[in-house]
């Protein structure tokens, strides 16, 4: 095996492989062990209540970190006198309760609610250092992709499989077969991750991945940051693949150093160094491989219901003919008709009445500079009823706030909210109302994600601003 | 697990494309602690269509559904087939399943049955009067017809559908392999069990 020149995606597989237990009939279903679990309220009751009526206990709960968000309200969460606040939807209460009783009865680590680390499960892995280069990271929730922006092999599963690991510290898996997304080059001045991140999944569609996993490799992913390439990593599920991941380098090293779960001393120095070998071997197959020229790729927007559906910000809505395949055809009028489109406008010229600025794909610093920054000076169109931003932990919260950004926000006329997924995907009080647009740096685009009858088009933080500022779907190059 | 062999019936031809989970079922009814009661939302946004394959009288309790490629894309929400056997279905023929969601069906005793696109196009057919049935232990599609289509399962699923297998006991039997491999793993890569070390 050391002899074959091996893809990163191999390396940190067979780096995790426990055994090919009594199965000489399937040579690629294998037991995997799990570094790292990270667990939320949505899809953890079933498993801990399943791992209580069989009487199972967590292999491994120092492996295992508990966080609330995905329906926890984004409004505040303490009183003035700094009691909690009580949350008003009984089932989200009650789904936060068991998580919060969960945990600890099974020694998890938790952070609760009003922690100043909560937030966004896969914004706050990163940022605790808990997900770690070459680790094996599972989370019931798709976009756990995004931690391979680190360079780690992360994924989501189902709550089978949560209580799976939980009650194993591994998983069944078969191996993925392995795709290269190669972009060379820079992108141009108001291009960012989210954009080429769209493009790509335009370029593979939704399915492109299913079956992989993506290595995003090329000067555009070595220039990047790691914020970037979270955010890259994260939708690597919109285009069908269950993972996607950036081979770990110097700019990786210096962001996890120090962070409260990151090694410390000489176990730092052992860490880098097998980090570092890390990488795709001269010579390595894939079995799929894409290139893309990062000069293609402009400020991109959705306009239908599914990610693949995206088009650069001074292009028309296509014209469902203009696909070759009639399933798609069928697919595009379905689309246009649910977000109330027609054909041949200018997507710059549809009005939106909402803003989103969060979820775990672009709620980091990062993210929240680049709208302060178009948004600095500037007010909220009128037309625009609601507009939020989100951070994705309470570290980003507080960071922004150092630096001045939610006086930015509120300036504008946005609101500026508590740690959570928030209107991603419409489980909590925040939701677009139906027929209504709105401009949305979240992942997801589908019919009803946020909330029933709701229009999202997707794109990045700075252009969610200038749709903002402008009242419709703008380049913000332009602004 | 649920132990599945032989699946004969009625087939809802949905036949559309990248259905996602959040269409399977929407999250606002993701906010509960049961596994149970989820029917009620599945399909939501298509049941609300008059007309929609769903409400069609003989298709009520099919225990099969046709789809399209890339069948529960999307969100990892078990609830989608946690739904979809609460609605009595328990097969789905698509040419193509997003990896999630297939993990998800098997751990549900729920079979993904990938087909190409024109054999599905042709139990679409068939599905709107006629019962399909699907057998597991031969891997074959048939219907009243001649119709007679092979299809591909991993040996280890099968095995698991076919026996009722629980496989956290399955897995849970490789204890000395699982422990062995945290031994190595202290020593060679010591820093994957560093969070036991802080103290918070």
């Amino acid at each position: 095996m050391a002899s074959r020149p091996r893809t990163l995606y191999e390396k940190i597989w067979d780096a995790h492989v426990v055994a090919r237990p009594d199965r000489t009939d399937s040579d690629d279903t294998c037991l995997l062990y799990i570094d790292r679990h990270l667990v939320h309220e949505v899809t953890s009751p079933q498993a801990f209540e399943a791992l209580r009526l069989a009487g199972r206990t967590v292999r491994r709960p120092d492996l295992t970190l508990a966080v609330p968000d995905h329906n926890l309200p984004t409004t505040a969460r303490l009183a003035p006198d700094g009691a909690r606040l009580p949350i008003d939807d009984p089932q989200s209460a009650a789904q936060l309760a068991a998580l919060e009783r969960n945990a600890p009865s099974f020694g998890i680590r938790y952070i609760d609610a009003v922690a100043p680390e909560q937030g966004i499960v896969h914004v706050v892995g990163p940022e605790q250092g808990f997900s770690l280069p070459g680790a094996t990271i599972v989370c019931g929730d798709s976009h756990t992709a995004a931690h391979g922006g680190v360079g780690a092999l992360a994924f989501g599963i189902g709550t089978s499989e949560v209580e799976h690991v939980l009650a194993t510290q591994t998983l069944q898996l078969r191996r993925s077969k392995t795709m290269e997304i190669r972009v060379e080059g820079e992108l141009g001045p108001g291009v960012t991750p989210k954009d080429l991140i769209l493009h790509i999944i335009g370029v593979i569609g939704t399915g492109g991945g299913t079956g992989h996993v993506i290595e995003y490799r090329g000067t555009v992913f070595e220039n990047m940051s790691v914020e970037g390439r979270l955010t890259v990593c994260n939708m690597s599920i919109e285009g069908g693949a269950r993972a996607g991941l950036i081979a770990p380098d110097d700019t990786v090293f210096s962001y996890l150093k120090g962070r409260p779960y990151a090694p410390q001393g000489e176990a730092w120095d052992r860490a880098v160094e097998w980090w570092r070998s890390l990488r795709t071997d001269e010579g390595a197959v894939f079995d799929k491989s894409v290139v893309i020229d990062a000069a293609d790729v402009e400020p991109t927007v959705s306009w239908g219901t599914s990610p693949e559906d995206v088009i650069a910000v001074g292009a028309k809505i296509p014209s469902p003919d203009s696909f070759a395949d009639p399933s798609k055809q069928a697919a595009a009028r379905k689309s246009l008709d649910y977000m109330g489109l027609e054909p041949g406008v200018a997507i710059a010229d549809v009005g939106i009445e909402n803003v989103f600025i969060g979820s775990c794909t672009n709620s980091r610093i990062e993210d929240l500079r680049a709208a302060a920054e178009v948004l600095r000076g500037r007010k909220k169109a009128a037309s625009v009823r609601w507009a939020i931003v989100v951070p994705g932990s309470g570290l980003v919260k507080r960071q922004a706030e150092e630096e001045g950004l939610d006086r930015v926000f509120t300036d504008a006329g946005f609101e500026w909210r508590e740690p959570g997924c928030s209107a991603c995907l419409a489980m909590n009080p925040d939701k677009v109302p139906p027929g209504e647009r709105c401009a949305s740096t979240s992942n997801r685009n589908f019919v009803g994600r946020q909330g029933p009858g709701a229009r999202t088009h997707l794109m990045s933080p700075a252009m969610a601003a200038a749709a903002a500022v402008t009242g419709r779907i703008a380049d913000v190059r332009q602004l | 697990m649920r132990a599945v062999s032989t699946i004969h019936g009625r087939a809802i031809p949905l036949g559309l494309k990248n259905v996602d989970t959040d269409v399977i079922i929407p999250a606002h009814w993701l906010k509960t602690v049961s596994r149970e009661g989820l029917g009620k939302g599945a399909f939501e946004t298509i049941r609300q269509a008059p007309g929609n394959p769903f409400d069609v009288e003989d298709f009520a309790r099919a225990p099969i559904l046709i789809a399209g490629d890339n069948f529960g894309c999307g969100s990892s929400r078990e609830h989608a087939a946690w739904a979809m056997l609460d609605m009595g279905l328990t097969a789905v023929i698509a040419p193509s399943f997003s990896d999630i969601f297939s993990g998800n069906a098997f751990k549900n005793g729920i079979l993904a049955v990938e087909l190409p696109q024109d054999q599905v196009d042709r139990l679409l057919e068939v599905a709107r009067t006629d019962p399909i049935t699907i057998d597991l232990d031969n891997q074959i599609v048939t219907t009243p017809f001649q119709d007679r289509f092979a299809f591909d399962v991993d040996p280890f699923r099968k095995r698991c559908l076919l026996e009722g297998l629980d496989e956290i006991g399955l897995t849970l039997a490789s204890g000395d392999a699982i422990t062995h491999h945290e031994a190595g793993r202290a020593q060679d890569l010591p820093w994957l069990d560093c969070p036991l070390a802080v103290s918070r």
